[in-house]
C-alpha cells in the first residue's frame, strides 16, 4: 500500500522523500516471463541457435559452397560426421561440408522470420493503429485493402514470382513482407478499436494532443504486448512458410542455403542411409521452431494475465 | 434455532504472489423470515462470505469454519446434497442479472427447467407455475414475455426476472448480492419494493450484501458492518444508525451525502480500504480510524455482544464519535 | 456579469443504423440530447443529475468538443464551439477540462503518474523547461493530496481514489477555467467518495473554478452543486437551486427522482411516501411525443402527447418543464 498522505508530517518532508520507482506493466511482465521456466529454456536455446547461426561459420573448416570431389560418390563412409576430417555434420551428396551449410541455412532462415515480423510488426501496427483510430470511411476503405490483399491466394503468386523473375533472396523477402503484415493489421486494428474507446484517449483528445501522438504515445503502446506475441509466433510461422517454399526448390538460390533446402536435399538421400543429411537441419528446424512457440506462449502469459 | 449459522467462517485465496484473507473469522446468524443487511465497501469480504456459504467460491478459494443451514454444515456436507440445497432452500441473485441468465434459452424454459427438475412438474405447468411468479414481481404482461429472450428485457426487468427464478423453489432463505447497484435509482426503488413483497408474502429469510447505507435502511431488521474481512459490529437496524457504536459505522455514515440535510462538508475517513494480502497486525480499521488507540494496531479487538447489539472495538461505546 | 458559459437549444444526435440495413439506407436517429439550454455562471457549480440514458454523459463531451453537437450552440466565453477558429479551439481545449468516472480506464496504464499529469501541459506548452514541468507536476500532485515522490510511479500501483486524484491533478495542471466532471465518484468507495467530493469542493472555491458535475446520485450533486438541472431522456425537467429543487420540487419527475433516493436513516426512511415511479426509460429511439416523461409520469393528462413543454420560470432561477406544475402535490423529504 501507499503511503497515506494523512500520515505525512509536512508537506516539506515529502518534497524531500527519494522518488520511487515505479514497477511499469514491462517490469512487471518481465518478472512473469522469468518465472516461465520452458519460456526461459526456449528464450536460451534460441540465443544458442542465433549464436551458431551468427559465430558457426568460425568453426567451420570448409567453406560452405567448397566441393570435396575426391567424396563424391563414396559419401557413404567418407562423408559421415566425424571430427577426424573436419566435417563434423559429415557432407551433403555434393561432398560440400554440412556444418558449414547448416549454419548458414540456419542463418537465413532465422532472417526470413524476424524480417517477416519485423515487416509485420511496423508496417501491421501502424496501419492497423492508424485505421482503427481512424475509424469511419478511412477505416472501411484500409480494412477493405487489407481484405482484397488477403483474397489473393499469395503462395501462388509467390511462386509466380520467383519463377518469373528468378529465385532470389530478395525477391522471398519481398513475398514474406507482403503476406506477413496482413494478420497483424487485423489484430492492431481490433485491438485498437477497444483502446480507443478507453477514457485515456479520450482525454488526450479533449486535451488537443495531435492524433498522431495519440497513436503513438496512448495506443501503440498499449497494443504493443499482443503484437509482441503475435511477433513471436509469427517467425516459426515465416521459417515454416520460407522452408516449403526452399522445398519445393524454389527458394534461395545455390549455393547459399536454408534448412528448408537443407531437409530437401536430405529427404531425398535418407533411404540411402546418409541419415545425418537430414538429421543435422531438422535438428536446428525443429528446435527453433518449437523455441519460438515456448517463448511465445511465454510473452503471451506475461503480457496478458487475465486470460490464464 | 436460527435458520442460517456462520460459524468462525474464513475464506483465503491462494494466489501467485501472495495468499489473500478474504474473510477472518465472522459468526452470525439469521432466522426465519428475518432481514439481514451485510454492508461493506469493496474488499470487506461481504460478497465472499455469501459465495463461501453457497459454495460458489472461486477455483483457489478455499473456506473453514461452519455454516450450518437447519443444522447441516454446508461446507462439509457433499456436492449432492450442498446442490440439493441451493436448489430448494437457498436462492441467490446477483449484481450483473445475465450471470445467471443463459442468452441462448427463452425466459419459459430457463425457469420451466428448474421447476420440472426439482419440482416434477410438467412443463405446461411449471411454464403457468413461472408466469405466476413474473407476475409476482410485477412485470407487466408476463404471459407474453415470458417467451421472450433474456436480451430483450432491460436491465430492472432482468433483475426482476432473477428474483422471479429464484423464489420458483419457494426458499427459504434469499441471498441478494447487490442486487440494485447497476440499476437506476427508480428502477433501484422498484426492485427493493419487489423484496418487500417477497418477504412478506413468501415469508423469505433475505440477506442483502450492499454497500448503500440509504437501502439497508428502507429494508433490513438487521445490519451487520464488515470491514478488512471482519465484523465490525452488528445490531438492529434502527438502533445501529441512531448509535452507532463503532468509530467506522459512524464515519460512514457521515461520509454520505444525505438529501434530508444540508451539510456544508462532508466528514471523511481519512486513506483507502485495505490491501486483503497486507492486513494490519490489529484491528483492521486502525490504520485510517480517527479514534484509534495503542492497542488497537498490536491487538485485535474481540466481538463482544451487548444485548442486541455486537461490536468489535477497543474504544468504550460511549467514547465513540 | 456575462455566464462562462452558455448552452441554447443544444441538441446531439447519433446515426443508428439498424442490423442487417443496407449500407445505403438512411440510418435512424437517437436524440441523446435534445433542445438543452443553460447558462452557467463564473465560478458557480452546476451539477446534472439524470439516470442512465438522460444524455448527461453525452452533454458533458458536446462541451468539451469531443462529441459534434447537431443542433443549438455552446458559447464558452461568448465564442461559438461550432465555429471556433484553429487559435480559439486551443484556447478552449486548455480552459475546459474534463474527469471522469472509471479513474483506471482513464489513465493510460503505460505511462507514469507524472507524464501523464504533465501531458496537458507538455502539448499546449511545449516550449516548458523540464524543470519547471516537474515542479509544477509535484505542485499539483501535492495539491490533490498524492505524495510528490509518486511521480515515477504507474497508475495500476494506486487505489480507485488517489486515481481520481491523479485524474483531477491532470485536469489542473493547465488552470482551467471550466472543469467537467462526469461521475467521478461513482466507481469510489462509499469512506473514499466524501475524501474526493471534499477536494474538488476545496479546489473549485480556491482555485475560482466553475464546475458541472454531472452524476446519477442526487444527494452527491445536491451536496456538491449551487444548482441542479434535472435530464430525463435528454431533455431538462426542472433547474433550480439545489436546495430549493430537493425540498420544493415542481415536476413529477424530480418529486419522483426525490422520493426514491434512499436516506440512511432507518426511522426517516419508512416514514416516506414512496410514489415509486412505474416502467422504465422509453428508448431514446422512439422517444413518446409531447413530454418525454409522460409514458411514465402520475399526473399526464392527455394533453401532455401533443407538445413539448416549454421551460416555465418560476422566479429565483427556478424552471420546470411542465403546464401541471401548480397542480402536482408536493413531496419533500422533510419529515
Amino acid at each position: 500500500m501507499l503511503p497515506n498522505p494523512a500520515t505525512v508530517e509536512s508537506v516539506a518532508e515529502a518534497m524531500n522523500m527519494a522518488e520511487i520507482k515505479g514497477r511499469s506493466l514491462w517490469a512487471d511482465a518481465r518478472q512473469r516471463f522469468l518465472h516461465n521456466k520452458a519460456a526461459v529454456v526456449s528464450l536460451i536455446i534460441l540465443a544458442l541457435v542465433g549464436a551458431f547461426a551468427l559465430f558457426g561459420g568460425l568453426l567451420a573448416q570448409y567453406e560452405n559452397d567448397f566441393v570435396d570431389f575426391t567424396l563424391i560418390g563414396s559419401n557413404a563412409y567418407k562423408g559421415v560426421p566425424s571430427l577426424e576430417t573436419s566435417h563434423y555434420f559429415g557432407t551433403d551428396n555434393s561432398g560440400r561440408d554440412l556444418f558449414a551449410r547448416t549454419v548458414q541455412g540456419t542463418g537465413i532462415s532465422l532472417m526470413v522470420g524476424i524480417v517477416g515480423a519485423l515487416v509485420a510488426v511496423v508496417v501491421g501496427t501502424l496501419y492497423g493503429a492508424t485505421a482503427g483510430y481512424f475509424g469511419g470511411r478511412v477505416d472501411g476503405v484500409m480494412m477493405r485493402i487489407v481484405d482484397v490483399l488477403m483474397s489473393i491466394p499469395f503462395m501462388f503468386v509467390l511462386i509466380l514470382m520467383l519463377v518469373i523473375f528468378g529465385r532470389s533472396i530478395f525477391m522471398l523477402f519481398l513475398g514474406i513482407g507482403l503476406i506477413s503484415w496482413l494478420d497483424m493489421a487485423r489484430i492492431a486494428r481490433g485491438q485498437t478499436l477497444t483502446i480507443k474507446n478507453k477514457e485515456f484517449v479520450e482525454v488526450a483528445h479533449a486535451t488537443g494532443v495531435h492524433p498522431v501522438k495519440i497513436i503513438l504515445r496512448h495506443i501503440v503502446p498499449n497494443l504493443l504486448g499482443i503484437v509482441i506475441v503475435y511477433a513471436t509466433l509469427l517467425v516459426p510461422n515465416m521459417i515454416i512458410f520460407e522452408s516449403f517454399i526452399s522445398f519445393l526448390g524454389l527458394g534461395v538460390q545455390e549455393p547459399a542455403t536454408s534448412l528448408g533446402a537443407l531437409i530437401n536435399e536430405g529427404s531425398s538421400t535418407m533411404q540411402y542411409g546418409y541419415y545425418w543429411q537430414i538429421a543435422f537441419p531438422l535438428f536446428f528446424f525443429v528446435v527453433t521452431i518449437f523455441a519460438f512457440f515456448f517463448v511465445g506462449d511465454g510473452l503471451r502469459d506475461a503480457l496478458d494475465p487475465k486470460d490464464r | 434455532m436460527p435458520l442460517l449459522e456462520i460459524d468462525n467462517l474464513r475464506v483465503s485465496f491462494t494466489t501467485a504472489d501472495s495468499d489473500v484473507n478474504a474473510v477472518n473469522g465472522v459468526s452470525f446468524g439469521i432466522d426465519k423470515g428475518e432481514t439481514l443487511a451485510i454492508v461493506g465497501e469493496s474488499g470487506s469480504g461481504k460478497s465472499q462470505t455469501a459465495f463461501a456459504i453457497m459454495g460458489l467460491l472461486a477455483r483457489n478459494g478455499h473456506a473453514t469454519g461452519a455454516a450450518r443451514f437447519d443444522g447441516q454444515d454446508l461446507l462439509s456436507i457433499s456436492k449432492r446434497d450442498l446442490n440439493k440445497i441451493r436448489s430448494r432452500e437457498i436462492a441467490m441473485i446477483f449484481q450483473d442479472p445475465m450471470t445467471s441468465l443463459n442468452p441462448y434459452l427463452r425466459i419459459s424454459d430457463q425457469m420451466a427447467e428448474v421447476l420440472m427438475l426439482h419440482k416434477g412438474m410438467s412443463k405446461r405447468d411449471a411454464i403457468n407455475e413461472s408466469a405466476h411468479m413474473l407476475d409476482a414481481v410485477r412485470i407487466p404482461d408476463a404471459r407474453a414475455r415470458i417467451s421472450m429472450f433474456p436480451h430483450e428485457f432491460s436491465g430492472g426487468m432482468r433483475q426482476r426476472i432473477m428474483i422471479a427464478m429464484a423464489l420458483l423453489c419457494q426458499p427459504r432463505l434469499l441471498i441478494a448480492d447487490e442486487p440494485t447497484t447497476a440499476l437506476d435509482v427508480t428502477v433501484q426503488a422498484q426492485i427493493m419494493q419487489v423484496l418487500s413483497d417477497i418477504r412478506s408474502n413468501f415469508g423469505t429469510a433475505v440477506i442483502l450484501i450492499t454497500h448503500d447505507l440509504g437501502v439497508v435502511a428502507g429494508f433490513c431488521d438487521r445490519t451487520l458492518v464488515m470491514y478488512g474481512g471482519q465484523i465490525m459490529e452488528e445490531g438492529p437496524t434502527d438502533n445501529l444508525f441512531a448509535n452507532p457504536s463503532h468509530p467506522y459505522t459512524s464515519g460512514l455514515l457521515r461520509a454520505v451525502p444525505r438529501l434530508d440535510r444540508d451539510d456544508a462538508k462532508l466528514a471523511t475517513i481519512a486513506g483507502e480500504p485495505p490491501d486483503m494480502s497486507r492486513l494490519p497486525a490489529g484491528c483492521p480499521f486502525s490504520p485510517r480510524c480517527a479514534q484509534v488507540l495503542d492497542n488497537c494496531r498490536a491487538e485485535r479487538p474481540l466481538l463482544e455482544t451487548d444485548g442486541t447489539r455486537r461490536r468489535a472495538c477497543h474504544l468504550p461505546v460511549h467514547e465513540v464519535a | 456579469m456575462s455566464p462562462i458559459l452558455s448552452v441554447r437549444d443544444l441538441s446531439v444526435t447519433f446515426d443508428v443504423r439498424a442490423p442487417g440495413a443496407w449500407p445505403w439506407t438512411p440510418p435512424g436517429k437517437l436524440h441523446a440530447v435534445s433542445k438543452v439550454s443553460f447558462d452557467l455562471a463564473s465560478g458557480e457549480c452546476l451539477g446534472i443529475v439524470g439516470e442512465s440514458g438522460s444524455g448527461k454523459s453525452t452533454l458533458a463531451r458536446a462541451i468539451v468538443g469531443t462529441i459534434p453537437s447537431s443542433g443549438g450552440n455552446i458559447l464558452f466565453e461568448g465564442a461559438d464551439l461550432a465555429n471556433m477558429d484553429p487559435r480559439q479551439r486551443r484556447v478552449h481545449r486548455r480552459d475546459v477540462q474534463m474527469i471522469f468516472q472509471d479513474p483506471l480506464a482513464a489513465l493510460n496504464p503505460r505511462m507514469t503518474v507524472g507524464d501523464i499529469i504533465a501531458e496537458p501541459l507538455i502539448t499546449h506548452e511545449p516550449k516548458t523547461p523540464r524543470a519547471e514541468v516537474k515542479a509544477r507536476v509535484r505542485t499539483l500532485m501535492e495539491k490533490v493530496g498524492l505524495l510528490p515522490n509518486l511521480v515515477n510511479r504507474y497508475p495500476h500501483e494506486f487505489s480507485g481514489g488517489q486515481c481520481q486524484r491523479i485524474g483531477i491533478a491532470r485536469a489542473l495542471i493547465l488552470k482551467p477555467k471550466l472543469l467537467i466532471c462526469d461521475e467521478p465518484v461513482s466507481a469510489l468507495d462509499v469512506s473514499v467518495q466524501a475524501q474526493v467530493i471534499n477536494l474538488l469542493m476545496d479546489l473549485q472555491r480556491d482555485m475560482g473554478l466553475s464546475m458541472i458535475f454531472i452524476a446519477h446520485d442526487l444527494s452527491v450533486v445536491n451536496h456538491i452543486s449551487d444548482r441542479t438541472l434535472v435530464l430525463y431522456l435528454g431533455c431538462v425537467m426542472e433547474t433550480a437551486d439545489s436546495s430549493i429543487l430537493t425540498t420544493a420540487p415542481e415536476h413529477p419527475y424530480s418529486q419522483a427522482l426525490i422520493a426514491s433516493v434512499p436516506i440512511p436513516d432507518p426511522v426517516l426512511e419508512r416514514a416516506r411516501p414512496r410514489p415509486v415511479l412505474e416502467g422504465e426509460l422509453p428508448s431514446p429511439l422512439n422517444p413518446p411525443s409531447g413530454c418525454v416523461f409522460r409514458t411514465r409520469c402520475p399526473k399526464v393528462q392527455l394533453s401532455c402527447a401533443d407538445k413539448r413543454p416549454a421551460l416555465t420560470d418560476l422566479g429565483n432561477a427556478h424552471q420546470v418543464a411542465c403546464p401541471f406544475h401548480a397542480a402536482t402535490q408536493l413531496l419533500s423529504v422533510q419529515p
